[in-house]
Parts: C-alpha cells; structure tokens; sequence
C-alpha cells in the first residue's frame, strides 16, 4: 500500500494505493489516474522559460506540450536552456518539436507583442 | 478634471474580471488603470501551470490565464491606461493618477474598484537578527527576476516560510540549477498547498523543516551563513537546537499582505483580513468604492480571485444603475476556529445568495461548521478536513437571509 498527494490540482486529495491498484481518496477521476501513473511511469509537465533574442533583459515563458517521464527532467531543461526566440510570440507557438524523442514540444505560454 | 463611470484601480486577475462583468451588464464608461507596462499583474511572473481548473476546465500557466482575460478585455472595447500609478483618492471619489505621459491628471468617478492586489512580507517586517548583507530577498522578487529577466537570484539557497511562491520558487531554482538546501517554516504546520510540498519539495528531494525558523544571518557583504533553531510552541528559539548552514541566498516567503495603502485617504473601515470591510457586494463602508481579489483577502487559487472581481464588478453595475438599494446591515462574525469571514457584513435588502469565503485558525479534522443567528442554526456543514492555507467558501441561499438577527456568525465544533 501507497500513500501520496495528488498533484493534478490545487485540491491536493491523499490518495491511497493498495497492492491491487485499487486507488482510495481521490475526489475525481484524474486522481486515480495519477495515482496509477505515478507508481508506474511518473510523468510531470515542464514550465521554464527562454530567451527573447531581439529583446534586452527579458524571457518568453514556456512549457511542455504534455507529460514527460520524471527522471528526463533535467535533461529537458538542458534542451531549453539552449533554445531562444524572437519576439513578437503568440500562445501557442512552437520553439521545438519533438524535444529529446520523447513525443511533446516546447510550447510558448506567453504574447509578447 | 476628466470623469468616467466606474474607475478599476488595478489590471490584475480581479481588476480585468471586474471590468469584464461590469462592461457586459451594461456599463460601458470604463477605466482600468494599472501601474505596471502590462495587464495581468502577478500572474505574469507565475509561469507555472495549475491556473484555471475551475475556470476554464483546464490547466494553464499564469501568462496563458492572464491572456483570456486580456482578450476579453480587448474584445470588449474595455479602455485601460498602463504604466499608471494612482497616487490618491477622496471619498468623493477623485482620482489622482501619475503617468509619464500626462504627468498628474484627475478624474472623478461615480463608482471605484479597489484591485491593487497584496505585497509580500519583507525581511525587516520580520526583524531577521544578525547582519546587514546582500542576498536575502523575497519569494515574488527572486520570481520576477527568474522568470522575466532571466537572473537567478543565488547558487546555494535557502527558503524560508513554506508558502505556496516559496515551494514553487524551491523547484524553479532547482531547474535552473541552483541548489536549494532547505525550506525552513516557523509553524508546525505548511502554509502551502499540499500538492506544492509534493511536486515542488518531495520531487526534487529538498527537505521542509517544521517549526524552525532563522535566528541569525551571517555575511560581511554577501550573505555566508544562516543559523536555522527550532522554536518552541510559544515561538520561542529552543536553545541548543541551531543548525548552521552555508548559504549564499535567503529567500523569503513569509506571507502577503493585502495592498490597502490607498484606503489610507479615505478613511475606509478594514477587517481582520487586513482589506477592508465589505459587504456581499464587495463594497467597502465608503459609498461607491468596491474592493476585490487579493487587496480584500489574499487567496490561494486565482479562479477564486477572478470569481470575486466578477462579484465586485456586478455590485458596482448595480450601484450605477441605482439597484442598490441599502437598508440595515446584518453583521457576520468569525467565531470559534473562524481566522475571518468575507463579507463582514449582508445588506437586509439583498436578494441575491450570499457566499461566505474563510480561513480557519489552525488545521482541524472532523469539523461541522455552525452558521447561527440569534441562537438559532442557520446551517450545519461537516468539513473532514480544514486547513488554514485552503479558503474556504460557502453559499448561504437567499431563502434563509430573512432568518437571520442583526448578526450571524460562523464556527467550528467538533463532530
């Protein structure tokens, strides 16, 4: 048995794990899910940000398109310290596709006009 | 001296929400003024992601949340003035405003909206002891510095104060390659969210100390050393309990305090929120000036935020349009276990439900909460769980507000 905080949303249900699978404390479904995820493959999003090149002193915010598996997380975060763009940027946009194999991309989270 | 209907102080979460419901119930004079190059305040720095779920069904980062408001806003045709600074105002409702452009111009306003959201607590309003050296600044700073600028504040950090822009600044420091040695919290108890403590703290092994706080600082210039004691349950340093560490960066996350300087001028009534004193239209005791989002009380999720804005955006379309219509005031009293209610106080005339949003004193389990009038149970809620960091919000239905005395509290007894 397995015990943990969710971490999908700012409820932050204790769920419990039993040997079976069987998922206890959860308040919706994304929990269970999580709660299997998280003692199979545990995967997190990425938020970071990266340099606007034609910009003095400031950076575009970014994040991965979906999950990533949680031991590449360093690894994904040496990727993007290399990556800039240029401004002006729109939700949405995509910096990099396909980072490390891993099937998501970096996607920009902020308009910078 | 310019005039204009309703006046928003304030282009963050709450201002724009405000603004937006305002315009759509018919209010079409409209200004925004904000003091930063932006709309969207705080919520331009938070690049993580966990905005949005009760808003949008989604989760978004700060800047992505920010943007649907701001769309909105343009679509609306909502008129905004940035890099503008409301320097004073009177009860009669002129506003000072100092921008570069104009310099100092005045308008007068039939309705106003306090939304200047919070500022965060200082390390003199903690009066750290020891020395006077570079390197100790505040959560929201080193934020604003990481993730708009691009400077990391420090190479060897240590956290102090476990709220939720601590524990998330813990992880993005770590990301960004610096080592995160401690989170140190003074009470017993996290003031974050507990997923935060989970994916910011548990994931990248960076150890939370509860009930210890920092007794000294050591630097000639730069910070060197911080000496983390245990404190007892009086807050009181235990002796013989110091943990010195070698640290070139303090951060602090010790709390937000509502940004109300501007009520100063008005002679506006507060609460134990440290906001002011509103009713369930989010009107302050001053006639015709609102206050919402984290200059009434500070939140923990900013759908809530948004959600009051709109609340304070419909009272005062309602009060322009003379819809108001104001008769006694039913008082509402936190009582025990009760940290403070918002509204402090419910119009008799009101027609509408009423949310109550609280904070409990302390994290409590197996809890019904007793809403009571007159010696007379109003409503009995059991809650399994409370906690101080997790505002709580409870809807009272209309039909009950003809139950209730001149005051009604809210309390916690044990199941």
């Amino acid at each position: 048995m397995k015990e943990f905080t969710c971490i999908i949303c700012p409820r932050g249900c204790r769920l419990t794990v039993d040997d079976n699978m069987n998922v206890t404390g959860n308040t919706c479904p994304r929990g269970k899910q999580y709660a299997i995820s998280e003692l199979t493959n545990p995967v997190r999003t990425i938020t970071s940000s990266v340099r606007v090149n034609n910009r003095d002193d400031l950076l575009v915010s970014v994040k991965t398109s979906g999950s990533i598996p949680k031991g590449k997380i360093f690894e994904v975060m040496d990727e993007i310290n290399k990556l800039s763009v240029s401004a002006p940027t729109r939700i949405g946009d995509i910096v990099k596709k396909d980072i490390l194999g891993l099937g998501v991309d970096i996607l920009i989270t902020k308009n910078i006009d | 001296m310019r005039t204009v209907d309703l006046l928003i102080i304030g282009g963050g979460s709450a201002g724009m929400a405000a603004a937006i419901q305002a315009k759509k119930e018919g209010i079409d004079d409209i200004l925004i003024v904000e003091r930063d190059e932006h709309l969207g305040g705080i919520l331009n720095q938070c690049i993580h992601n966990g905005f949005g779920l009760t808003e949008f069904k989604e989760e978004l980062t700060g800047p992505e949340y920010l943007s649907r408001f701001v769309k909105q806003v343009e679509e609306l045709k909502i008129p905004y003035m940035l890099n503008s600074m409301v320097i004073s105002l009177t009860k009669d409702k002129i506003v000072t405003i100092s921008n570069k452009e104009e310099g100092v111009l005045e308008y007068k306003a039939r309705a106003i909206i306090m939304a200047t959201g919070c500022y965060e607590r200082s390390a003199g309003a903690i009066q750290i002891p020891g020395d006077r050296c570079s390197g100790i600044i505040t959560a929201g700073t080193a934020q604003k510095y990481l993730n708009i600028h691009g400077y990391l504040c420090g190479k060897r950090i240590v956290i102090l104060g476990s709220g939720d822009i601590g524990l998330i600044m813990a992880r993005r420091l770590t990301l960004e390659g610096a080592k995160v040695i401690c989170v140190s919290e003074l009470m017993p108890y996290s003031n974050g969210l507990n997923r935060n403590i989970a994916q910011c703290l548990n994931d990248y092994n960076i150890p939370l100390y509860l009930s210890r706080s920092v007794s000294k600082v050591i630097g000639k210039n730069r910070l060197e050393k911080v000496i983390l004691t245990a404190v007892d349950d009086k807050m009181q340093f235990i002796p013989g309990t110091d943990m010195e560490i070698e640290c070139d960066t303090l951060i602090l996350s010790v709390g937000l305090i509502p940004y109300i300087s501007l009520l100063d001028y008005i002679d506006c009534p507060t609460s134990s929120t440290k906001g002011a004193k509103v009713n369930e239209h989010m009107e302050t005791m001053i006639d015709g000036i609102f206050s919402c989002g984290n200059c009434l009380h500070v939140h923990d999720v900013v759908d809530f935020v948004t959600d009051e804005g709109r609340l304070a955006g419909h009272g005062a379309a309602m009060y322009l349009k003379d819809q108001l219509q104001k008769g006694d005031a039913i008082n509402v009293l936190p009582k025990d276990g009760i940290g403070y209610v918002v509204p402090q106080q419910i119009d008799r005339n009101n027609q509408e439900d009423v949310t109550f949003k609280f904070r409990v004193r302390r994290p409590v389990k197996d809890m019904n909460l007793i809403i009571e009038s007159n010696g007379q149970l109003i409503a009995k809620i059991f809650k399994p769980v409370l906690i101080p960091s997790e505002m709580v919000m409870v809807k009272l239905s209309k039909d009950k507000l003809p139950l209730l005395g001149e005051e009604v509290s809210l309390r916690l007894e044990e199941r």
